[in-house]
């Protein structure tokens, strides 16, 4: 296989609803969600979130993602900016073959991990229908 | 026909104004965000900020996802060097329902703008964000000079 090589991706900036209280960008991060034999699987890319800062928040069929970052250097004279710091923001609707009682969350290298377990798919079952 | 042949004595003036407006545009751009602060132009993987106070220079980077062992970073006088690959953490084959990240190996070298004492570098990488700090060279520190009242 051919060595990928990295480049770089501009940052995708989302408007906030509501105004916002900072002056700090917000960013959707980039995501892959794949499938495997008994769960969905989310990956997001937050670099700077520590666990304390991130707060994932699962009501009805939405997962909502949203993560602070701190820059530290900034009271730094900077010399260079190729990158923006800023917050973290994105919702997912899930289906409802996902048992949400056993979502669980890791943090690893600035990459988030969601697994979504799938709900055991009940069996088909024949309603048995009566004369009245 | 005539009409095809005839060269219209305007369009080339605004051709001509067009082409001159923006390169008046570039030089401005230039002086504005300087050559090293431009924010329009491609860069080598991992996109940095360098910062700086009297005694360090201090480069963050953003590289999610790759973990210590599969960095690399030495240093020069007047070069860093960032090496490393990003690596996919799926083992097996999955089918995917959305693929935004990336991933793949990156090699970037960086001239610093002033000379750094290699020796005493150093580096951290923490929730995906990288930051090194170089002590600046003697050399290159400000140095305050007495006036005299004469």
């Amino acid at each position: 296989m051919a060595e990928n090589i990295l480049n770089v991706k501009a940052k995708q900036e989302v408007e906030p609803r509501a105004e916002p209280t900072s002056d700090k960008p917000v960013f959707t991060p980039p995501v892959d969600i794949y499938e495997e034999k008994e769960a969905l699987v989310l990956l997001a890319d937050i670099p700077g979130v520590g666990e304390s800062d991130l707060d994932i928040h699962l009501e009805e069929n939405t997962i909502t993602l949203r993560a602070k970052v701190f820059d530290t250097l900034k009271d730094k004279e900077p010399l260079l900016k190729e990158y923006r710091v800023g917050d973290y923001y994105r919702k997912f609707t899930i289906s409802n073959l996902v048992d949400q009682e056993k979502i669980t969350a890791q943090l690893k290298d600035g990459v988030l991990k969601i697994v979504l377990p799938k709900a055991e798919i009940k069996k088909p079952r024949k309603v048995p229908v009566t004369l009245g | 026909m005539v009409f095809l042949n005839l060269k219209d004595p305007f369009e080339s003036t605004i051709s001509k104004e067009i082409s001159r407006l923006q390169s008046e545009m570039d030089k401005l751009f230039e002086k504005v965000f300087g050559r090293g602060l431009s924010l329009f132009k491609a860069h080598n993987y991992p996109a940095v900020n360098i910062y700086h106070d009297a005694d360090n220079l201090y480069i963050t980077a953003e590289l999610p996802g790759v973990s210590i062992e599969d960095l690399d970073i030495s240093l020069e006088e007047n070069s860093i060097t960032i090496k490393g690959e990003k690596k996919s953490p799926i083992k097996e084959d999955v089918s995917f329902h959305r693929k935004e990240r990336d991933e793949g190996s990156f090699n970037r070298v960086i001239t610093l703008p002033v000379k750094i004492d290699p020796e005493k570098g150093k580096a951290e990488l923490k929730n995906g964000i990288l930051t090194v700090t170089l002590p600046k060279a003697e050399e290159a520190k400000p140095k305050k000079i007495e006036i005299k009242i004469g």
